[in-house]
């Protein structure tokens, strides 16, 4: 690129960084907590994480404590049920995929050349609905009321109130409140990794990191929902005693199986490939050449987003489906290993053809590797029907799933740790305390779970509190016990290490690794990030582009200043990053905690069947989002275009698919579908075990489903005539919209009018109830429907959306797409598809 | 006359179709066999006429994936240039977008094989 770059007096240049200071800072006293900045929400993330990951942690030991020895009465059986479901559960949902939205959150806007991700304050309150969870989920075990049925919640163990108590509503609620904040960072996260890249930082020359992320955020929006589908089925019937998953009224458990595990087994790849992608950053730099295949790695992250969708049915083996059903299950468990193959041999290329410096976050890494390998390998084990059938519910499958996930993630992260604290705070961690962190827990990990291997051979079944002695279980239960204390003791070293007092490093080394990639071109100390935006031509921009550090320190490059006063970083195209526009995004703000409390308080109430608070705080979370969305979303800008630096000036507000707000709604779109397609499939499910699934008891007719459908379709056409007309002017497109909203009030009654007139009753029979609740599920879209398109109305009335700018009316479009194909699925299924049934 | 291969495109979205025919092809196997042997319809059609039904849709779901490979092998410019395709141009761009679909369609290809595998081997819903 021939571009003349920047160049600026030190004056101008002070006078830059005085107003992008001003912009970008962090607000200090009691309203640091109002912050949104990526780098404070990430690393609050973190440490968030972190800590649930310790608490977790002791509850291992506590449970290796009464595993000890035979017949150990140290915890009752119940305080022993209640700490493994925790463990389980706070590692799976409240560490592991917290721990990557929080790395992602933190590194990705540097390594990728933006300012700040395009949705901030989506961010910040992700995290406080995460904080919020979380510590509701943990504190109940100190009342003696956490989850005990363990991390999977199946029924009907789970579903007696008399078992399995308020815990397992604690579960379902704290956790549905919690997948919500993963989807918020799963779009995130794929807009920003396709339009916030540095300009020239083409898909080809993309950091590894962002590849995996955006595979990893794309299996989120596929994996999570059919767990939010299955918890709203689960807490109906604990609620309501809505018989979905009771045999005796026609629902059968095996259904919450499919969906945990629909959701349950991505999950697990979705842990292990962000810790994978900070292997693929750290590997380079530590072998000071580029990664060998890079291709390859992107094969292997695409394939494995895949393949790990055809295997939840490997955790079911043993429950009597078909043997080609399972067959089916086994092959594509195989197939999974090729591309998690590739990985491996992708870095141990790239280690062979550099000079390799084994330094702690290596050696962290590279032992996770071993690790990993050997759970891949009983992986594969498992992954045979013959042999999951002995080893299936005992602690083969314990050690198996600790080495998959301990060196498959724990390892990586906290090989990520020791590379990026520097990056975090401009100091090193030690080398002589990361060596021994290492060692302990290396050794204590292999001496904690290899024995496992054995005792599950020898027929110990998973979870049972105690054992009789003199059945060949006593030695490896005690070895492993001593084991989980060394590798208790190596995880201490490194959080001492972390938190001890450190000196300043001697001289101000932003990029102490000699790493190649662009984030490290930040300095810890100013909260903007990049100083100047700059323009990328090389995978590893700081090992190939010369000069580029003091470039982008002195400004020469994109949006050098913030003359405006808002925080403004850079979209560009997602194919070859040509700038297109220039973004603005949300700073400070309570409304996102504010929403957070309320919807938690929403959850809370409901756990505890507080009718009327759940309603008052439901009405605050309205009111809060509302509130955020009119002030803070798509404000007519003062200006059209902006100076962006290097003699270009971009839009300020762009809208439809141009338009990252376009693109958040399509992405969380793509999620909720994924919601409605699950609870089909139960539909389906329940159609296929029962002969006689429609006649079984009163059906919602064919006149009220039939109505719905073509009134939600009105809706829907009236909708797309409101964004045309609004073309033309605001008359026309906002008579469109009060027919709209009409129409849509019209289509949602209709929807609930064929169960409630034919009198079904949804604790009667599963039949009924699930016929309930895709109708309750679409005419509550329907309701969101209306209230965007009364939205649209109150702004297109206030001038806040006019013919130019008129993101409003065509984000709703978009949704008013996606809710006229659940309306057709949905009304076509109840009302039409019993006719064809019989 | 108009080819039917269809013309190069710019777009992301391609990367996926080899995968994506798998996940198609995988589902329709599950679904089929599934409602076959939870319905007990095997009185009606045998199971071999369902072997045979899910064989030609592998071989459509090969052919798919076979013709994705060589719009992936035509994108990589018929293998001119080798990778790992990290210069700073647009062409070095789809050289690698067509490098990395022809990889994920070698890896659906063989995916889908071992799908049928199962098919060849197990002549009955026994449980």
């Amino acid at each position: 690129m021939t571009m003349e770059l920047g160049n600026f007096s030190p004056e101008e240049r002070a006078a830059q960084e005085e107003r992008l200071r001003k912009v970008w800072e962090t607000p200090k006293g009691i309203r640091y907590w109002t912050s949104v900045n990526n780098s404070e929400i990430g690393l609050w993330y973190g440490v968030t994480a972190f800590a649930f990951m310790l608490f977790a942690g002791l509850l291992g030991l506590l449970m290796r404590l009464q595993l000890a020895v035979p017949e150990n009465d140290f915890i009752s059986a119940e305080l022993f049920n209640q700490a493994f479901t925790l463990h389980g559960t706070v590692m799976m949902f409240l560490f592991a995929v917290p721990i990557f939205e929080a790395v992602a959150i933190f590194l990705l806007p540097s390594m990728l050349g933006a300012r700040e991700l395009p949705f901030p304050r989506l961010s910040a309150f992700g995290f406080w609905s995460f904080l919020i969870g979380g510590v509701f989920v943990c504190g109940s075990i100190f009342f003696n009321a956490a989850p005990n049925a363990g991390w999977f919640m199946y029924p009907p163990l789970a579903t007696d109130d008399e078992y399995a108590g308020i815990g397992a509503d604690i579960w379902l609620l704290g956790l549905s409140f919690i997948e919500v904040a993963s989807i918020a960072a799963a779009v995130e996260i794929i807009v920003g990794i396709m339009k916030c890249r540095a300009p020239g930082m083409r898909i080809n020359l993309m950091p590894m990191f962002a590849w995996y992320l955006l595979i990893v955020a794309g299996m989120i929006l596929f994996a999570f929902p059919p767990l939010i589908a299955g918890d709203i089925l689960f807490e109906m019937e604990r609620m309501f005693d809505w018989p979905f998953f009771d045999a005796t009224r026609g629902g059968d458990p095996l259904l919450w199986q499919h969906l945990f595990w629909i959701f349950g087994h991505p999950e697990v790849y979705i842990i292990f490939l962000p810790a994978i992608a900070l292997m693929a950053m750290i590997v380079p730099t530590f072998s000071q050449r580029p990664i060998v295949g890079y291709s390859w790695i992107v094969l292997a992250a695409v394939g494995t987003g895949f393949l790990s969708f055809g295997l939840w049915v490997h955790h079911m083996f043993t429950t009597g489906l078909p043997q080609i059903s399972l067959a089916f299950f086994s092959a594509a468990s195989e197939a999974v290993a090729i591309p998690t193959g590739v990985q491996i041999f992708v870095f141990i290329a790239t280690m062979l053809a550099g000079r390799v410096i084994f330094s702690v976050p290596m050696l962290f890494g590279a032992g996770g590797l071993i690790i990993f390998v050997i759970g891949g390998l009983t992986g594969v084990m498992v992954a045979l029907v013959p042999f999951d059938w002995q080893a299936h519910d005992t602690y083969f499958i314990v050690a198996h799933l600790h080495y998959v996930l301990i060196g498959g993630m724990l390892f990586p992260v906290v090989a990520g740790i020791y590379y990026y604290f520097p990056f975090v705070t401009g100091k090193k961690l030690s080398d002589a305390w990361g060596r021994t962190a290492f060692w302990l827990m290396f050794v204590g990990f292999n001496v904690t779970f290899f024995p496992m291997h054995f005792s599950g051979l020898r027929g110990m079944p998973r979870r049972v509190f105690t054992y009789p002695e003199d059945i060949g279980w006593d030695w490896f239960n005690l070895i492993s016990s001593i084991g989980a204390f060394v590798f208790a003791a190596g995880v201490a070293t490194f959080v001492i290490d972390i938190f001890r007092p450190k000196q300043q490093p001697a001289w101000r080394d932003l990029n102490p690794w000699n790493s190649g990639t662009l984030e490290w071109t930040n300095d810890p100390a100013e909260s903007w990030g990049m100083r100047s935006v700059p323009i990328i031509t090389s995978r590893y921009p700081l090992w190939d582009q010369p000069n580029l550090q003091a470039d982008i320190e002195a400004g020469r490059f994109y949006l050098p200043d913030a003359k405006s006063g808002k925080r403004e970083t850079l979209v560009t195209s997602v194919l070859d990053a040509k700038p297109i526009q220039c973004l603005r995004v949300g700073g400070v703000s309570y409304v996102t905690i504010i929403a957070a409390i309320a919807l938690g308080g929403v959850f809370i109430a409901l756990t505890f069947k507080l009718w009327i608070t759940t309603i008052v705080f439901a009405i605050i979370t309205f009111i809060a989002i509302i509130h955020w969305l009119w002030n803070g979303t798509a404000p007519i800008p003062e200006v059209p275009e902006i100076d962006v630096g290097l003699g270009e000036t971009l839009p300020i507000y762009v809208s439809g698919p141009a338009s990252v707000g376009w693109w958040a709604m399509f992405i969380t779109m793509v999620g909720d579908g994924t919601a409605f397609a699950s609870l089909i499939f139960g539909y389906f499910f329940y159609w296929t075990i029962h002969d006689d699934f429609t006649t079984i008891a009163n059906g919602p007719g064919v006149l009220w489903p039939v109505a719905a459908l073509v009134l939600y379709v009105i809706a829907w056409v009236l909708t797309l005539l409101a964004r045309e007309l609004n073309e033309k002017g605001p008359r026309g497109a906002r008579l469109a919209l009060t027919a709209a909203l009409a129409v849509s009030i019209a289509a949602s009654f209709a929807g609930l009018a064929g169960p409630y007139l034919h009198e079904m009753d949804p604790t009667s029979h599963v039949y009924p109830a699930i016929v309930w609740i895709v109708a309750i599920w679409t005419v509550t879209h329907g309701i969101v429907g209306a209230i965007m398109q009364g939205y649209c109305l109150a702004r297109s009335i206030t001038g806040r959306m006019t013919a130019e700018y008129d993101q409003d009316i065509r984000n709703v479009a978009l949704y008013w797409h996606f809710m006229a194909f659940t309306a057709v699925v949905t009304f076509a299924v109840l009302g039409l598809f019993p006719l064809v049934s019989t | 006359m108009k080819s039917f291969i269809p013309r190069e495109v710019e777009t992301l979205w391609t990367l996926f179709t080899a995968p994506t025919v798998w996940a198609l092809h995988f589902l329709v196997c599950y679904a089929t066999v599934a409602v076959f042997c939870a319905k007990g319809l095997a009185s009606e059609v045998s199971f071999d006429t369902v072997r045979i039904a899910l064989g030609v849709v592998t071989v459509l779901a090969l052919a798919m994936i076979v013709l994705s490979a060589w719009l992936a092998w035509r994108q990589w410019g018929f293998g001119a240039a080798d990778p790992p395709h990290d210069e700073a141009t647009r062409n070095a761009r789809t050289l690698f977008q067509g490098f990395a679909t022809l990889l994920l369609s070698g890896l659906s290809f063989v995916a889908v094989l071992y799908m049928a595998i199962p098919m060849i081997f197990i002549a009955e819903c026994q449980s």
